[in-house]
């Protein structure tokens, strides 16, 4: 399974990218993609809706189960993927690029609270 | 877990292996919907090895089955024919639904469910009188061929059934050397379903994938017969249910004199609710089993339900109260919000076509 080493997660399998701007990208995982199989059906938060750490922002539904993506860290929601909406089986395909949402963490952001993608392995096995 | 006679398949194919009802059987081989759409376009097949077959064997074998089942097998009089059934007890609940070919007069064979294949045994063997022997048929596996291209393709890889399969109308079965050999399935496309020796089921197998037939899983198999309107036992109906509530009235036969088990109580209460179908009006998200639904004349609940990947729309089964009509507007209750759904008379796809009036 494909983790990239350069993002960061959670043990709820979301990715996190830390962006320049200062923005954090969040997805679902390889591990979360697979375990769900294919997705149907995605929806997403309002753009503007303020979110607690650990808040359910986006439900991801695949053909055997409804599952929710939550925030990694309290922040605003800047931008949303809408695309993937039209075709949640891009969850599939790449996970990585069919991102979910954007969020202006509410506190600087401190990586080191994540998971590395070693420490995410690990957590699966 | 129990495994098939296939199971080694499933493995070196790559399967997602999941417990089905006690046996370790394949969810996915990798994508669910486009093994979906391979049945749907092309050909796919299942292993159901997991379900029995039993032989009810002897000259009493007809009156027996009369007696032990809703739908009268008097209905079957050339050989082969098949006949769908549910197996009632005296309440009238459904214990099991089953498929039942007359291949001779001392001889009918039975298909029932994995989950239940005890129960129905031991219930069966209660009701057994003289003239009447039931013998349990694991020695044999079974490969469900299904799609447009089925038919042609199981000639192509397995060409000694072809002779006698070609005749074959729909639900219709002959025995063709070691094989016997349907017209029937549970997707709601044309195809067969093989019932052969199981040690020669992986050979079948191989030669069937080869002739371009895509193994198809669990997963694609539920999203199929849901589009088709079959139910599934277990989970549209158990022993709390009728037939009547079940949707499945057409299969019973009250008239005349036959008397069965469960037609006493079947014609002591007038049904309540029935079982229907609902198409998600918008793309709001997915229909999902024991969703509560709001019709006019009161709630129900969510049977089985989910994304059908030829309608590209939620549909779903619900117990509803008896006179939801087709075209009523119903809410469903999906996670947090009320969403609205249509109430339609299933099946949602046959033949790869859909079946759902435009709005």
């Amino acid at each position: 399974m494909n983790h990239p080493k350069d993002l960061k997660y959670t043990e709820s399998h979301e990715w996190i990218r830390a962006e320049n701007d200062g923005t954090l990208t969040i997805g679902i995982t390889d591990h979360a993609q697979e375990a769900l199989g294919d997705l149907v059906f995605i929806e997403l938060p309002e753009l503007g809706r303020k979110l607690a750490a650990e808040e359910a922002c986006c439900v991801v539904e695949s053909v055997k189960a409804a599952s929710d993506v939550y925030a990694p860290v309290a922040g605003e929601v800047v931008a949303v993927n809408s695309a993937v909406v039209e075709t949640p089986a891009d969850l599939n395909k790449d996970p990585y690029a069919a991102w979910l949402i954007r969020i202006k963490p509410a506190a600087k952001f401190d990586p080191a609270k994540l998971l590395d993608a070693a420490t995410y392995e690990k957590g699966l096995a | 877990m129990r495994q098939t006679p296939l199971h080694p398949a499933h493995r070196a194919a790559g399967a997602k292996l999941v417990d089905f009802a006690g046996w370790e059987m394949p969810l996915h081989y990798g994508s669910q919907l486009e093994e979906h759409h391979a049945v749907r376009r092309d050909a796919g097949m299942f292993d159901t090895s997991h379900m029995l077959a039993i032989d009810v064997e002897g000259t009493a074998a007809r009156e027996f089955l009369r007696r032990a089942l809703a739908n009268d097998v008097a209905r079957l009089t050339a050989p082969g024919k098949a006949l769908y059934s549910c197996l009632l007890d005296e309440a009238g609940g459904v214990l099991d639904d089953l498929i039942a070919y007359f291949l001779r007069d001392d001889l009918f064979r039975v298909i029932v469910n994995a989950g239940t294949a005890g129960k129905d045994l031991r219930w069966l063997e209660s009701l057994r009188a003289g003239g009447v022997t039931l013998r349990s048929r694991r020695d044999l596996a079974m490969i469900a061929v299904q799609g447009p291209k089925a038919r042609e393709k199981t000639w192509q890889a397995l060409p000694g059934l072809e002779a006698a399969s070609a005749p074959l109308g729909a639900f219709y079965g002959a025995q063709a050397g070691d094989t016997f050999i349907a017209r029937t399935g549970y997707t709601g496309e044309d195809g067969f379903e093989l019932l052969l020796p199981a040690a020669r089921a992986t050979e079948a197998w191989q030669r069937l994938a080869a002739a371009g037939v895509r193994p198809c899983g669990l997963g694609a198999r539920d999203t199929l017969r849901l589009e088709a309107g079959m139910n599934l036992y277990g989970q549209d109906m158990d022993e709390s249910v009728t037939p009547f509530e079940a949707g499945l009235g057409w299969s019973v036969v009250l008239d005349g004199a036959r008397d069965f088990v469960g037609k006493a109580a079947l014609q002591a209460k007038k049904p309540v609710r029935g079982l229907t179908g609902l198409v998600l009006s918008g793309r709001g998200g997915v229909l999902r089993a024991h969703q509560k639904v709001h019709a006019a004349n009161g709630a129900g609940e969510i049977t089985s339900g989910g994304f059908s990947p030829t309608l590209e729309r939620s549909i779903a089964l619900a117990r509803l109260p008896a006179g939801t009509a087709p075209g009523a507007r119903v809410a469903v209750e999906v996670r947090d919000k009320k969403l609205e759904a249509r109430v339609v008379k299933p099946p949602f796809v046959r033949h790869g076509k859909s079946l759902i009036p435009e709005s």
